[in-house]
């Protein structure tokens, strides 16, 4: 007896050119069964070309992809077991809602009966709240039921993968958080495998379980979102996801102590590559105080900007001799001392556990 | 400029108007009305060299849209296929026989066809089993061809375009819901196309049908309608050519008014699907 194979995608040193350009290079990635993976980069990093490999709309240069321990190359879209969510929805326009959606049962050989294909097609518009829209034409739809429809059309199919090429990048923001929410639901329910694309690096956290970050036409770092954001990989990570400060530094000879261009020493974890490096630190790691004499350790600077965003506040701060930080405090530390003004001087203090050091 | 716009307008259309016009006169005259007389359309269609040729023009041009509209669409739909340079490359064939001159088209084609025949009938003769091979000669089908050819061109330009405006998305996803490409084409795509192909059936239909230039270097001694009428003219002119011209431009202006609503129809579509 064979096991069932434990991935339902994999990538095997998948590298793919278009001419002289390469657009994905020696990837190797496995997706779990069942799990909600985020590739998540910058426009031009290769992620929708690796959804697109997985659909078999493009075919790898070199390499292997596998889904469902099944080697895919060669094999067309027509006779994968995988369903896509395009970023333009791609809706048949000459179809009515109910015809778009039966679409893919249709072509199922030995043919369905035409109760049961009406029968499922209803029930995946019940799934996603469209219960009654059934005839509708569908540019009579708004782009949030387009969007819908097209979510139906896929999970109607029940495939092994649902593959969603940045689904919610038309919506606007509402509407976004609301089909979030909704396909976070919907991938617990079906308990099939999710792969979304997105550049966008919330969406990315807040609704997967695996974030995959790419650059350039490879994968930077895969793990969970909390991970991803406080243990960067590097420094592209760590300035993708999230907000982060950027400090020059050198790491002087014993390893653990950091010494800032403007003289400041810390002591950081130790083991440390000597040399030029990069520090990472995230701007709610830094504790924001008014400089209240001349004593008080830390990092003393100016506040040159303040945005007030309700539960927290963001400050611009010029800091002596290291230049602009980013400073988020939260409302209990501005309740405190009241909202410190532009033109105000502070002390910035952090824990210097909380700093990722990246040599250069 | 009002005074030469409107001169302009009337220099274009005033003659097409008379023609109308004198087409329902009682009288023989092309200069005076006489009074109103439908017996020119009568007469018209009474004259059988006159039917016969309508018939031949008829059928000619259905034929060759029917073969532009096929073959105009398959070389739309395989254009999609070649690099952008290679596109940029037909691109410019297709518009390059749009815009040759008809009688460049008509000499053109006579002579690559007397050509071809002088050394085909040869061969045809001598490889025939029986006494009496066939002979190849100018006809309908040399005038179908040159037709057909050309149309090719204008339906390969007219349905590109909307192929252009489709987008490569559904064609993925009907692919991706496990359609083959057999299907896809037939479920998604083609439905899709037909109010263009139609559309360049329709032009192609009438181009065929008001042509005289093409058709009276390659008809050999067939008739088409505008070959009749032209024939005719060289006796003087007519009430009863004045009665088929206004038949003609009826017909055509009605089967391009429908070309421009297919036309239109699919463009209204396109937005709303967006």
């Amino acid at each position: 007896m064979t096991a069932a194979p434990a991935n339902d995608i994999e990538f095997r040193s998948v590298t793919k050119r278009y001419g002289s350009v390469t657009a994905v290079s020696d990837i190797n990635l496995a997706v779990p069964k069942g799990a909600f993976v985020a590739l998540l980069g910058p426009s031009g990093c290769g992620k929708t070309t690796c959804l697109r490999m997985i659909g078999g709309f493009e075919q790898p240069s070199e390499g292997t992809v596998l889904i469902d321990g099944r080697e895919m190359n060669g094999v067309p879209p027509y006779h994968r077991p995988v369903n896509m969510v395009f970023q333009h929805y791609a809706l048949f326009p000459h179809f009515d809602v109910e015809q778009n959606v039966a679409y893919g049962l249709k072509q199922a050989r030995p043919k369905l009966a035409a109760s049961e294909i009406s029968a499922r097609a209803r029930q995946a518009l019940e799934m996603v709240r469209l219960g009654g829209f059934e005839k509708r034409r569908i540019h009579e739809m708004s782009g949030g039921q387009q969007q819908r429809v097209a979510l139906a059309r896929a999970i109607v199919n029940k495939p092994s993968v649902l593959l969603l090429d940045e689904p919610l990048a038309a919506l606007d923001k509402k509407l976004r958080t609301a089909m979030q929410i909704e396909l976070q639901t919907l991938q617990s329910e079906l308990g099939i495998t999710f792969v979304l694309v997105t550049h966008d690096q919330e969406e990315a956290l807040s609704m997967s379980d695996r974030v995959c970050v790419m650059n350039a036409g490879r994968i930077v770092q895969m793990a969970k979102p909390q991970d991803v954001y406080d243990k960067p990989a590097d420094l592209f990570v760590a300035d993708f996801v999230g907000k982060t400060n950027r400090i020059a530094a050198t790491v002087e000879a014993d390893g653990s102590t950091l010494r800032l261009s403007n003289g400041t020493a810390l002591a950081a974890k130790s083991g440390l590559k000597p040399g030029v490096a990069t520090v990472a630190l995230r701007p709610e790691a830094i504790e924001l105080t008014r400089q209240a004499g001349k004593d008080a350790a830390g990092l003393a600077g100016t506040v040159t900007h303040r945005i007030f965003l309700g539960s927290t506040a963001e400050y611009q701060i010029s800091v002596d001799g290291l230049g602009d930080f980013l400073v988020t405090a939260d409302r209990r530390s501005v309740q405190e001392s009241g909202l410190v003004e532009p033109g105000e001087r502070v002390v910035l203090t952090f824990d210097p556990g909380k700093m990722h050091v990246f040599p250069a | 400029m009002r005074t030469l716009v409107t001169s302009v307008y009337l220099f274009l259309y005033a003659p097409i108007a008379l023609v109308v016009l004198f087409s329902f006169n009682a009288g023989r005259s092309a200069s005076e009305f006489t009074g109103f007389s439908t017996m020119w359309y009568s007469k018209a269609l009474g004259n059988t060299f006159l039917i016969t040729a309508l018939q031949n023009s008829l059928m000619i041009a259905f034929t060759s849209a029917v073969l532009a509209a096929v073959f105009g669409t398959m070389a739309a739909l395989g254009m999609q296929r070649l690099s952008s340079r290679g596109r940029a490359i037909f691109d410019g064939l297709f518009a390059a026989a749009i815009v040759v001159p008809g009688v460049v088209i008509g000499i053109a084609t006579l002579v690559a066809l007397v050509e071809v025949f002088s050394f085909l009938n040869p061969a045809l003769a001598s490889i025939w089993p029986g006494d009496k091979p066939p002979q190849l000669g100018l006809g309908y089908g040399s005038i179908i061809a040159a037709h057909g050819l050309f149309s090719l061109a204008l339906v390969t330009m007219i349905v590109k375009a909307r192929i252009a405006s489709l987008g490569r998305d559904i064609v993925e996803a009907s692919s991706d819901l496990y359609a083959t490409p057999f299907t896809t084409f037939r479920q998604i795509v083609l439905p899709q196309i037909l109010p263009s192909v139609l559309a360049g059936f329709l032009l192609a239909f009438t181009f065929s049908f008001d042509d005289f230039i093409v058709a009276f270097f390659v008809a050999g001694s067939k008739t088409t309608l505008p070959i009749y009428v032209f024939a005719s003219i060289r006796r003087g002119v007519t009430p009863e050519i004045n009665a088929i011209a206004t038949m003609v431009l009826v017909a055509s202006l009605l089967i391009i008014l429908i070309a421009r609503v297919l036309m239109r129809d699919k463009t209204t579509k396109v937005q709303a699907g967006e």
